[in-house]
Formats: C-alpha cells, structure tokens, sequence
C-alpha cells in the first residue's frame, strides 16, 4: 500500500480495512506489545487505583517541526495521566481518517506515537479506524486513551496548594504554540523554534519521589500557564504570583509572541509541567525536574499566596504587579 | 537588534526616579498608540510613576476606532455570495451595529484571518473562482504594505481581489483631540511605527499651534518611560517641543519610499473615526487609476444604516475623556468574553489591556 491514499473503503469494515490494520496498523505498532486483533484489550493491572485520561488531537498542520499529530496524541494523554501521579501504562488509540489522506502519512504518525509510546513505557492495546469524506476532517484526528497506575499514597490535587507553597516550571513556555501557528501560516521567526512535545512521565515520577509532599501537577497545554495557574488558584482559593524574570523563555518565542500580539502565558505548550511544592521541598523537586528527561531549563517561578484568592499576578522586573488573565475565545493575530 | 538594555530593569529604576523628581504637579499625558497602552499595562508602569502623573489612552488602536457603519461593511461585504472576506485577526470579533465577522463565519460565510494583505493576494490567486476583499484597516504603519499588494495586484492583472479601505492616518486626528475642549491633555506619547513611516514633521504643528510637547516614543518599557520622562521634563521647563525618543526607530524623515508607494495608490479622504466623528483628510481612499481593486466600486454593497451601541463609551475611552474602567459597563455588561465594544476586543484596545492586566472593577 505504499503509494495509497486512504479511501472511503478503508473504514468499511471489509478487505481493504483489514489490510489497512494488518500493513499499516499493527505493523506500525509492532513494538508497543503487539495487539490483538480482538475488540478489548485484556490487560493485568496490580490491585489499586488507576488513572484514566482521554482525549482528542486536531491540529493543523499533521506535521511540525519537533513533532507530529502522532507524538502529540501520545504525549499528551502520557502528560494527562502523569499528572495525577501514576505512572502511565496502557493506551488506546482511535483515528478519524480523511479520504485523501497519504498512507505514507500515516505510517509517519504511527512511527512517532510508536516512538512516544516506547520512550514513557506505555503500551499501545487497542484502537479504532474511521474513514470520513473529503473536505469532512483536517487528514487524521486522534483520540487517545490512557491508563496508568497510581502508587498507594498518592492523592496529588489542584484544590490542595497552600500559601508558602511554591511552584516550579520545568522549562521554557510557548514554544509548541509558537512553532504549530508559524508552520501553519509560513511566518519564518526563526529556523531552530521547534515544538516541545514530549512525554514528561519520568520526570513527574522524579519530582514525586523528591518531593512527595507534592501539592499537583499541571501540564500548561491549550491556555498555557495562565489557565494552568488561574485554574489552581480558584480550586485552592489561593492567590498566585509569578516573577516574571525567573519564567525561562527563548528570546524567539518572546519575539514572535510580540509581533503577533500574543501574551506567551497563554500561549499553548505540550512538553511543560508545573509542580506546585511545599516550600521545604521546593529545591529538591527543581533539582529532580532539572535532572529528569526535558526538565533541564526548569526553574521555581512562583509562590502561592492567601490575598485575593483566585487570582494570578505577575511581578514584573520593574517592581510592578499585574493580572496574568485567561485566554479569552482564540488567539487572534493583531494588525501589523 | 538586541533589545534587552531596553528591558533592564536598572535603566527603568533611574527614569523613574528621574520621572518622579520631574513631575513637581499633577500632568495629564496621553499615549496616542494602543501597542503603548498594552506597553504600559503589561509591565505594570502605571503604578511604578507618580500618583499626579495621569496616563490617558487614545485613539491609536485601528480596530477601535473603525466606525460601525465600516464594520457593517465588512459584514455586509462577507454575506455576498462569491465573496471571501480577508482580514487581520483583531478585526474577526469587533461588533457591529448588528452583527461581527466571527459571527458571519459562524453562520458558514467564507471569512479568513491573514497575517498580511501579501496573504491575501495569494488567497485570490488560490481561490481563483471567488472575489477576495482584504479588510483594510490600519494606521500609516500597515498602509505601505497594502498599497504594495494592491500594485502587485495590478501588475499581475490578478481580478479577483479588492482592498474595502478604511484606514486611517494618525496626526490630523490628534489635532482634533487636542482642539477638543472635552479632552485634558498636556502632552502627547506619540507612536512610534507611524513615526518610523511619517517622520517627524507632521506633528510640528501640535507643538507649534497648540503648545502640545510630543515625543516620538519606542515600545520597550524604558523606551515607554523615557518618553515619558522627556514629556513630564518639557511640561516642567513649559517648552512645546516635538522629540523623538525612540531614534533607533525614527529617522526623522520617515521612510518617503514608504510614503511614495502610498501615495501612489491612496489619497486622502475624510474618515469617520468612533467616538470623534469625522475628521477630514484623515482617511485614505483608493484612487481612480486603481479603482478596480476598491473593494467599494467591485462589489457594491449597502448596509443598513448603522446603530450605536446602547451604553459603550468606546468613543470617550478613544478620546481619553474616560478612562476604561470608568465606563459603566467595563467589567460588569462588557468583558472581552462578552465585548460591548471594541476597545474590549481588540488585543490592543485600552479596555482589553486594562481588563487583562489590573483588577479594576473586576471585584
């Protein structure tokens, strides 16, 4: 099928399905433990409790420098499931194809959700395959499912953050944002901006055992860190304030975000966790995130505070606060 | 260009002191431009300056000072069948008197966000059964580049692209403020990308008839509070001068290529500008040798007349008559989830900027 395009026919449930998940699919796949052409997954899982994150990937362009649609279907639901504290397992994957689609395309995705999937542990067990028609989808949407496993103890969430409580960001902000609309819309910044998407499991777990006290983890994706931090600021009804010269950005990212008319706080990131920490252990979890896999610009880049609760503030350099809002509807380019 | 020593932190601290030593009474400026009021806010400048000293947004937001009858416009032109409206991102959920182009691309008309009016001459190339009108909107800054689109357009006999033009140009309308005995203000912060195409010459008359000092002003916060700092100095030794700050941006010619390009395709209209009503020779219409590409004389459309909106005070926030949070519907009937008007939609509008980064009004 190597020159294919995919067809209505290859979700009809017919020869040319079967041939789809047999040369494409499973071969694709073959790493991540084989599944079983059967309609569930049987899975061993410890006794416990156990984490389960769902959700659907559309992005435009499929492909972008630093990832594809693929990685960051695997990616994102990994980084869903880890921020719970458990440590992602299985996974489940479901494609709306559009006709027209390059199999060859495809077979690029399945590589890097293979690849995804291999890098944070996690076993690909099932999927699903619909075909719509042209003009009906943007190429392939993805829908993944994970599950992970929660270690006795763990019971990380956003309403538990304390003022004195401080939080740690594990690397620079906005690059995925930045890079997917500069691709889409063939506005050149810069040639080295590449989106960070990736699997941020190990270094949760790294955080989690060198600061076990940890209050919540957040991963700053669509809204970027001003709905990740906004968000746990009314669940805790705490107060948030950020120094903004200690938040790591790249001067690119920076710029493009300027000349866009972007505030790179909402800007969206799919390689970034936050850690909300006790104070006492907020060192040892920036030293854990900085020596953990994608964690090696990460920096403490705030405190949780009591007065106005629900709201984030910004230090600026210059000794002034402002509001960190949320995103408002999407993200518009201004006039330039 | 390295920017960071225009960030330094250091470098602010000494204007501010300089600024604060200066300010001896209480002054009123006005920041004309809206990339400045967002400037402003976002760093926080305001609370770091003299309680006396008052800051007052202007005008220099495109979007928001586009009138509605333009917005009904674009509308109207966006519900044409065979017609693809392009336009710059911040025009998309700027309401008009009925209705917004979000909302018409909601409802399934064929609206496009572009990034330059380049984009959209390649649009009309790809889209060669359908009539692409660019929504022009903008200052002297963003007029270059369409007049430039416009004469590719000609050039390469592409047909099916126009330009609905509702620009505006800056210095006439700053007089009419000035003039305006409504409006307070002692001293202007001028912009600086208009700056970097008109120059400095056509504001010498707001120094020289209306004793208004004027600085020529970057965007960087200590480019912000140098212009400031060299306002308040001015005030304070009761000279009227037109300065520029912002050198590295400003020559003081402008750029006549820039100005030559506009010139020839554009020429000079009265405009409607919200909140201010009309102002002579402050549009830009196009002129006849183009006038296949006016979107105007292509596709003629007739809007409904236009109806203000019951309670927004847009038009005396544009005039620093009002400072956003003092109109009685920001933050409570006007949020930008829910915008009234467009100074709360637009990223560069005064009542965005102030909604998105202080807590006025907000509890």
């Amino acid at each position: 099928m190597a020159n294919d395009t995919i067809l209505l026919a290859h979700g009809s449930g017919g020869t040319l399905m079967r041939r789809l998940i047999d040369e494409v699919f499973v071969a694709g796949f073959s790493d991540t433990g084989s599944p079983a052409l059967d309609d569930a997954a049987s899975l061993d899982v410890p006794s416990g409790r156990i984490a389960l994150s769902t959700d659907t990937y559309v992005v435009s362009p499929l492909f972008f420098p630093g990832g594809d649609i693929g990685r960051l279907a695997v990616c994102g639901t990994v980084n869903d499931v880890a921020t719970s504290g458990a440590t992602p397992r299985y996974m489940s994957v479901g494609f709306v194809l559009e006709e027209g689609l390059r199999v060859d395309d495809l077979r690029i995705i399945l590589a890097s959700m293979r690849d995804a999937a291999a890098e944070a542990g996690v076993r690909i067990v099932t999927g699903d395959t619909k075909v719509v028609e042209r003009g009906h989808g943007d190429g392939v949407y993805v829908n993944t499912t994970g599950v992970g496993m929660l270690a006795p103890g763990v019971s990380l969430s956003s309403t538990r953050c304390r003022p004195g409580d401080v939080v740690v960001l594990s690397g620079t902000l906005g690059d995925h944002g930045i890079t997917v609309v500069s691709t889409r819309e063939g506005l050149e910044f810069s040639t080295d901006l590449r989106s960070d998407a990736a699997p941020l499991n190990a270094l949760t777990a790294a955080v989690l055992e060198a600061a076990p006290d940890v209050r919540c983890f957040r991963d700053p994706t669509r809204g970027g860190l001003a709905s990740a931090l906004n968000e746990i600021a009314d669940a805790s009804n705490v107060s948030i304030t950020v120094d903004e010269s200690s938040v790591p950005l790249h001067p690119q990212v920076v710029g493009a975000c300027e000349m866009l008319g972007y505030d790179i706080y909402q800007v969206a990131n799919e390689g970034k966790m936050i850690a909300v920490v006790p104070a006492k252990q907020a060192e040892a979890a920036l030293a854990a995130m900085r020596s953990a896999p994608y964690g090696q610009d990460a920096a403490i880049i705030g405190e949780v505070r009591d007065e106005r609760p629900g709201t984030v503030y910004v230090q600026t350099p210059f000794g002034a606060a402002r509001i960190m809002d949320m995103l408002v509807g999407e993200q518009l380019p201004r006039i330039c | 260009m390295d920017l960071s020593g225009f960030r330094d932190p250091e470098v602010a601290r000494r204007l501010i002191d300089a600024i604060h030593q200066t300010v001896t009474r209480p002054m009123t400026l006005m920041e004309v431009c809206g990339t400045h009021t967002v400037a402003i806010a976002k760093n926080g400048l305001r609370d770091l300056l003299p309680q006396s000293l008052r800051l007052l947004s202007g005008p220099g937001c495109p979007v928001c000072v586009t009138s509605n009858a333009d917005i009904d416009t674009a509308v109207e032109f966006a519900r044409q069948p065979g017609v693809i409206v392009a336009t710059f991102g911040d025009m998309m959920k700027v309401p008009g008197s009925r209705s917004s182009l979000s909302r018409e691309k909601a409802d399934g008309r064929d609206v496009r966000v572009v990034y330059s009016p380049l984009d959209a001459l390649a649009l009309a190339e790809r889209e060669s059964g359908a009539h692409v009108v660019f929504i022009g909107v903008g200052f002297e800054t963003t007029v270059p580049l369409i007049a430039a689109a416009i004469k590719r357009a000609a050039e390469s006999g592409l047909e099916n692209f126009s330009v609905f033009s509702a620009h505006k140009t800056v210095p006439a309308a700053l007089g009419a403020l000035v003039n305006d005995p409504q409006v307070a203000v002692e001293g202007l912060i001028l912009p600086g990308h208009v700056s970097a195409i008109i120059g400095l010459e056509p504001y010498r008359f707001l120094a020289e008839e209306y004793s208004v000092p004027s600085v020529i002003t970057g965007f960087e916060p200590v480019d912000v509070l140098q212009g400031v700092w060299m306002l308040a100095t001015q005030l304070a030794e009761g000279r009227a001068e037109v300065e520029i700050a912002y050198t590295r941006g400003v020559p003081e010619d402008g750029n006549p290529t820039a100005r030559a390009l506009v010139d020839e395709v554009f020429e000079p209209s009265d405009a409607e500008w919200r909140g201010i009503g009309v102002i002579p020779s402050t549009g830009l219409a196009i002129r006849d040798s183009f006038a296949h590409f006016d979107a105007m004389k292509r596709v003629p459309v007739h809007p409904e007349p236009p109806k203000e909106i019951p309670g927004c005070q847009c038009g005396e926030v544009l005039r620093g008559v009002v400072l956003p949070y003092e109109c009685r519907l920001y933050a409570r009937a006007c949020t930008p989830e829910h915008p009234v008007g467009p100074c709360m939609v637009s990223s560069e509008g005064s009542c965005a900027a102030y909604y998105r980064y202080t807590d006025h009004g907000k509890r």
